[in-house]
């Protein structure tokens, strides 16, 4: 459950940038979360009900653009999508390869009110 | 986030894009451009260990596994074994008790216990004040253990130098493929207890093949604790990595 963790440094995070502007609460959360980031989605949602209770976040709508993990074959430098890490390159079947995206974890927006 | 050193989310602000926040606004709103990876601050402070531990010299193994895998055992017989050859200090990361702290004093090694509660991994900030009490020794090693869970110690950078993933032969070897974030972020594999190999259905060579598949440049030696079969490769790795003192 290290899904919790996360949560709760994203409601650190947000709790930091809504002092900064002034805002007592926060409409509009938009996170990139990469398919290869280590995220269980579920896990990340049942956190997410739980850890934002009583907090700045409490009633902000959600958005989360899930990333595409994609890799880059250091052999023959075929770009391809990458489900899991032991996916190998469809064109040499190598498993050399460097993940290009689906890494992400971060937050990308806030949308406050006025 | 803390209180005592300071280490807490507002003192570390830091923008490493190279745009300012572009605020904008609609109907009468304001959206802010965060663009904040969420483990920033877990990244700095391993940054600020890993400073750390450069300039002494200490080279920090971050060991995971699941529990019962034999971390432990291991570190007791690496610290007996190289006792007066190398010089060692060890963290513990346990959810209670201080048993495997116990078990590391008594090999005549400087521990410290973290006791996670009800978390289920260490982070940078655990290993930042567990350092500042500890008063570490320069050219030496120190051994993290982190809290027996092959998923969530994945996602947290301690500012360790090289993270040794342990698997048992007692487990089984698709270890790697079930648990592959740990596999990708590991420098070393260590399949232990390869005593019991004549007992149990582990494949050796299987489970090697499925971790180079996730990480083709994974090191990957095989030992036992209790004949003591490949230890030496072991300690060989430990040696091959402690840089020589200028």
């Amino acid at each position: 459950m290290h899904e919790l963790s996360i949560v709760m440094s994203i409601v650190d995070l947000a709790n930091k940038e809504a002092t900064k502007h002034q805002a007592s609460a926060i409409e509009e959360i938009e996170l990139d979360i990469g398919c290869l980031s280590g995220i269980d989605m579920d896990s990340f949602d049942f956190a997410w009900q739980q850890a934002i209770k009583r907090t700045i976040l409490e009633s902000a709508k959600r958005k989360v653009n899930r990333i595409e993990g994609k890799a880059r074959c250091s052999d023959c430098e075929t770009f391809f999508r990458m489900e899991q890490f032991y996916d190998s390159c469809p064109n040499c079947n190598s498993h050399l390869s460097e993940i290009v995206s689906g890494k992400e974890l971060k937050i990308k927006s806030l949308v406050l009110p006025d | 986030m803390c209180a005592t050193c300071g280490c807490g989310p507002t003192s570390h602000h830091e923008h490493h894009h190279g745009h300012s926040h572009e605020n904008s606004s609609k109907n009468g709103k304001t959206i802010v451009d965060v663009e904040q990876d969420i483990l920033q601050e877990n990244n700095l402070l391993a940054a600020r260990n890993r400073g750390y531990f450069e300039g002494r010299n200490i080279l920090a193994i971050n060991l995971v596994s699941s529990p019962g895998s034999g971390k432990t055992t291991l570190l007791e017989k690496t610290l007996t074994d190289l006792k007066g050859s190398l010089s060692f200090a060890v963290i513990e990361g346990d959810q209670q008790t201080a048993n495997d702290a116990d078990r590391i004093h008594a090999t005549g090694t400087k521990v410290t216990q973290i006791n996670t509660g009800k978390g289920c991994h260490l982070d940078a900030h655990m290993v930042l004040h567990a350092v500042q009490g500890m008063k570490l020794q320069a050219d030496s090693i120190l051994f993290i253990e982190n809290v027996g869970n092959l998923v969530c110690p994945a996602m947290f950078d301690l500012g360790e130098q090289e993270r040794a993933v342990v698997i048992s032969v007692t487990e089984g070897d698709d270890k790697p493929l079930k648990y592959p974030d740990m596999f990708h972020t590991s420098t070393l594999c260590i399949i232990n207890k390869i005593d019991l190999l004549p007992y149990v259905k582990f494949d050796v060579e299987k489970a090697k093949e499925y971790a180079r598949k996730i990480n083709p440049s994974l090191e990957i030696i095989e030992l036992s604790c209790t004949s003591g079969e490949g230890m030496q490769q072991w300690y060989d790795w430990l040696k091959s990595k402690v840089l020589t003192p200028a």
